[in-house]
């Protein structure tokens, strides 16, 4: 049995797989800054908070990280109506996201924070700085510094992962290439636009991640 | 009254009892040298004056506010007690310049133009004008000291604690930051030091203070006491003959 390539096929969904595109970059973009926030909050609270809020971040880090995302997009979508927060499927998948980088970043982050020199901050409070000052001014960035390149492989996990949204009919690349093959039956082709696109996005989003650090992170 | 009056502060860390009732009153403009052997509590003294060491018993007061009183404004005590460290600590992001202003700008809520004029001034004092851009990694290490004290200076403290600010430096670049040290003597400044710098301590230091076993063991003028030691472990310590 033969197939016969016919990319040809793809061009009238150009316009549908382009919009999933920018559906897929937006989310990450939007995500990524609320996660890794979220990230910079639970570490800030893990490390200098009282021991309430850590706790807290303790039991949100290993309840995200000890289970699958599909499970939690679902229960953000499908589960969360129950107790009358109904969201649309956009809005649950950049909630999902943004709790599931969160998890994650305040790990990675807490490692940066750990590795800041103790006397960086002896040095900071000596200097009549708060402890949160400390943070914000002295041990946040030097942590970033650190843990930049973890913190950048797991943006781009996530912005893979994020192809799993299209399971609650979030309108991203996947999401157009299932609409697309549905359409014209042309699987092969759609998908494997849709991969070399994920590719693509991953090569650029790496490439820029390496230069916002190198912006970032003068001096070192 | 003393700008920093210290009343039988004893500290322990669990078990271990390392300040036994130290007692010691240091003047406006006093060169305070404090030596001995390691685990003399000579570093923990000193950390207990700007609070980043609590003690359980006795006070400490600077210029009249009790280091570890339940009203104490840390904060604001902090901004009168500048510190050096022996590990430099400083701010690798930040430049020289960055790492001078960094407080006065967070804590004074100093401004921008001000800020830059602080950090030539400070900068100048300690003779690094023109490394105001470099960031600590490329500065050596008496460099990087010198920048920690005008970074301290730039809170304009009343008193400076300098805690073995030559001890992680290369023999060579000692001298360099004695030297600074010595021009804040001179112009006035109240200063603290824990140091191995005997030298240093009989040229420039007004008092003298040998900590052991956790006590202020003896006490006076430096060239005094090194010339004419009281007890027989001040004696031994900077060994002159018994």
């Amino acid at each position: 049995m033969t197939y016969k390539l016919q990319f040809g096929e793809l061009l009238p969904y150009m316009g549908v797989l382009f919009e999933g595109l920018l559906f897929t970059v937006v989310l990450t973009l939007i995500s990524t800054v609320a996660g890794v926030g979220l990230g910079i909050g639970g570490a800030a609270a893990r490390t200098f908070g009282p021991p309430w809020a850590g706790r807290v971040f303790v039991i949100y880090v290993e309840l995200i990280r000890n289970t699958p995302f599909i499970v939690q997009l679902f229960f953000i979508y499908f589960g969360l109506p129950a107790l009358g927060l109904k969201l649309s499927e956009s809005q649950a998948a950049f909630l999902a996201m943004t709790i599931n980088l969160g998890a994650y970043s305040t790990e990675i982050i807490r490692a940066g924070v750990e590795a800041v020199p103790k006397g960086h901050i002896e040095a900071g409070v000596s200097l009549a700085m708060t402890k949160w000052e400390v943070f914000a001014h002295i041990i946040l960035k030097q942590a970033l510094q650190k843990i930049w390149p973890a913190l950048s492989s797991q943006i781009i996990i996530v912005m893979l992962g994020s192809s799993v949204v299209s399971q609650i009919s979030a309108e991203d690349l996947t999401y157009a290439a299932n609409f697309v093959q549905s359409r014209n039956f042309r699987a092969f082709e759609a998908y494997f636009a849709v991969a070399l696109a994920y590719l693509g996005l991953a090569i650029v989003m790496r490439a820029m991640l390496r230069g916002i650090g190198r912006l970032m992170f003068p001096g070192h | 009254m003393p700008l920093v009056d210290i009343r039988d502060v004893r500290k322990s860390y669990g078990a271990v009892e390392v300040l036994k009732g130290v007692s010691l009153d240091i003047a406006q403009g006093d060169v305070a040298a404090i030596i001995g052997r390691s685990g003399s509590g000579k570093s923990t003294l000193l950390r207990c004056i700007n609070g980043l060491e609590t003690y359980q018993s006795g006070s400490i007061c600077v210029d009249g506010v009790e280091v570890a009183g339940e009203k104490t404004n840390l904060r604001e005590l902090r901004r009168n007690v500048g510190m050096v460290f022996q590990q430099f600590n400083l701010f690798p992001h930040l430049t020289a310049a960055q790492n001078v202003t960094l407080a006065p700008k967070v804590v004074n809520k100093t401004g921008e133009t001000q800020a830059m004029d602080l950090a030539k001034e400070m900068l100048a004092k300690v003779g690094l004008s023109d490394k105001a851009g470099n960031y600590p990694s490329q500065l050596s290490g008496g460099q990087q000291q010198r920048v920690a004290i005008a970074r301290a200076l730039a809170m304009r403290p009343k008193v400076l604690l300098c805690d073995e600010i030559t001890s992680a430096l290369d023999p060579e670049l000692v001298n360099e930051v004695l030297r600074v040290v010595e021009r804040l003597a001179k112009e006035g400044i109240t200063l603290i030091l824990v140091t191995h710098e005997m030298r240093f301590a009989r040229d420039v230091g007004t008092k003298l203070v040998f900590m052991h076993a956790g006590k202020a063991h003896e006490e006076g003028p430096p060239k005094a006491l090194f010339d004419a030691p009281r007890t027989p472990e001040l004696r031994q310590f900077i060994g002159a003959p018994a």
